[in-house]
């Protein structure tokens, strides 16, 4: 359905314009300006901004650090240099770890929530599961800092009861980076797969052990493959929302192993390179966008 | 056949891990609210307090303060923006037909789908490529970008054919459209509004990545947050960002409690 369509009914109605057509005309013409604001808004300040950005992009920096002639010497550059290629490989990488541990080690705790817990307490244990959704996005990463700092309390801790001599180097690595964000993601995945998990009538389970399943082969059978929208959807946010990332790695990541998003702010802050700075974001766009592609078949099926 | 033992041995399993997973996301929470009660001068053991002294201290520094002040405003204006036009588009969508119909809703739904540094980016691009000077107001901008999807789909789900018909009743008894809006459908739902105003408003409060790539010298929060960071462990930091966890939290139950009420009536 495209702007064709629309210009043909406007005008059919109006060569017709009998008084009905006219009054079904008008709730169509106000139904389009209710619309209007949020699609403008969304048009002029998200897709013409990603416009300029994607022609940006093909605009590389010439020797003076102007806009230089059209090309795709950025996209060429990325694909040729060692660096970013391993950036955007541990950023794949990281988010597959990411994605793969918080679904992993979300789904027991929302079965949990989902099963044993007593229905009109299952409100509250999901609000007390998700509340360190709410610490601030940067004061999170900080928070594990304090936990994983050589002085902080987990060494305090295990120094204490004499398990170790000397502070354990848990900060400033990408396993301090993954953790992070799987602190972050369980939460996230535990809030999708619950929300799935409470549509799924038991029943169904105990049905299938009634006709000789085993507990298990009930659950494998039966309840894990009608909750694989619930995980799709958690994956799918996870996946989006770890791999623009920038200070979740800054924070807790160190220097050694850096991650896509923090090399296009670099970009942009040392290098003052914004066309190179618009192809990684474009380039990172494109991978979520195959992403949503390979999992599309699970994601249709959610009702959240 | 399963044993009461073993069924006891399976629980007593399933609520150990339960336990775990609590204790997990709890642990940074707990570890950023004790120390910022810290006497000392770190926000590391020994715990030597309790001392109000790094609130007093957050309250004091001028860049946190006046980021609270940016940052309220930052979020309170995209949210007001980012409800009114929601809402709006959600009756368009759910009381009429038109062609392409569903098509704009997919435009109006796609920012919720890619990352907030692509929406960062493009408003930074964009407004240097215009020759626009960073500002609060491309924040807010970027806010009602990310937040008005949000709004939308929580209005649009709460807008059934149950108020279509009073609506339909207020019309027929002659009231125009701009009355049926304004007197019935706006106060029907409007605990989905306000629970939606508050979602977005801790939303934008907490942004980071849009912030900070279209501001220079009036920052919101939690940039300046970012900027204490540089200088290491500091309990000032934990000070800030418990009390920030705190006017969250209480957003978050108003929200609860709305909709809760909302359910049951």
């Amino acid at each position: 359905m495209g702007v064709g369509t629309a210009e043909q009914v406007i005008a059919s109605s109006i060569v017709t314009a009998s008084p009905a057509a006219r009054a079904a005309l008008r709730v169509r013409l106000a139904g389009l300006l209710y619309v209007t604001p949020a699609v403008l808004w969304v048009l002029v300040f998200f897709f013409a901004p990603v416009l300029i950005m994607a022609g940006y992009s093909f605009l590389p920096l010439d020797a003076n650090g102007e806009l230089g002639s059209v090309g795709t010497g950025d996209y060429r550059a990325f694909f040729a240099q060692g660096a970013y290629l391993g950036a955007l490989w541990n950023s794949i990488v990281t988010t597959a770890i990411v994605v793969a541990c918080s679904s992993l080690l979300a789904y027991p705790f929302a079965y949990g929530i989902a099963r044993l817990v007593a229905p009109r307490f299952q409100r509250i244990a999901l609000a007390a599961a998700i509340l360190p959704f709410w610490t601030s996005y940067v004061v999170r990463s900080y928070a594990w800092l304090l936990a994983l700092s050589p002085t902080g309390v987990i060494n305090y801790t295990l120094r204490s009861l004499r398990l170790i001599d000397h502070p354990l180097i848990l900060a400033y690595n990408p396993h301090a980076t993954e953790l992070g964000f799987i602190h972050f993601f369980i939460m996230l995945n535990t809030l999708t797969i619950y929300a799935n998990l409470v549509q799924i009538n038991p029943r169904y389970a105990l049905a299938a052990q009634d006709l000789g399943a085993s507990k298990w082969w009930g659950f494998l059978t039966v309840t894990l493959p009608l909750s694989v929208p619930g995980i799709a959807v958690g994956a799918f946010l996870t996946i989006v929302l770890c791999i623009g990332d920038y200070v979740t790695p800054q924070i807790l990541g160190g220097f050694r192993e850096l991650l896509l998003p923090q090399l296009i702010m670099m970009q942009i802050q040392r290098q003052l390179d914004l066309p190179m700075a618009s192809a990684m974001s474009l380039i990172l766009t494109v991978v979520v966008a195959m992403a949503y592609l390979a999992m599309q078949r699970w994601l249709k099926m959610a009702r959240l | 056949m399963m044993s009461g033992f073993t069924r006891n041995c399976g629980s007593a399993i399933a609520y150990g891990y339960m336990a775990l997973c609590y204790a997990f996301i709890f642990l940074p929470v707990a570890v950023l609210v004790l120390f910022s009660f810290q006497g000392g001068d770190l926000p590391v053991p020994p715990f030597n307090g309790p001392s109000l002294r790094w609130y007093a201290a957050a309250f004091a520094d001028s860049r946190l303060v006046d980021g609270f002040g940016n940052s309220l405003v930052v979020a309170l204006l995209s949210s007001a923006l980012s409800v009114v036009t929601g809402f709006l588009a959600a009756y368009g969508m759910a009381r009429h037909e038109f062609p392409g119909k569903p098509a704009l809703q997919a435009v109006i739904i796609l920012p919720l789908a890619v990352s907030y540094l692509l929406v960062g980016m493009g408003l930074l691009v964009a407004a240097s490529a215009s020759g626009f000077r960073p500002g609060l107001w491309i924040v807010v901008i970027g806010h009602v970008v990310i937040n008005m999807p949000l709004a939308f789909a929580i209005c649009h789900a709460q807008l059934g054919e149950h108020q279509r018909k009073i609506e339909l009743a207020a019309r027929d008894l002659g009231a125009s459209t701009i009355r049926v809006l304004l007197t019935i459908t706006v106060p029907i739902i409007a605990p989905a509004l306000i629970a939606a105003f508050c979602l977005c408003f801790t939303l934008s409060w907490d942004e980071f990545i849009i912030a900070f790539l279209n501001t220079r010298f009036d920052v919101t929060l939690p940039v300046v947050i970012w900027s204490l960071l540089r200088g290491g462990l500091n309990p000032v930091t934990n000070a800030a960002g418990s009390f920030i966890f705190l006017f969250s939290v209480v957003l978050i139950v108003a929200v609860e409690a709305l909709l809760l009420r909302k359910r049951r009536s």
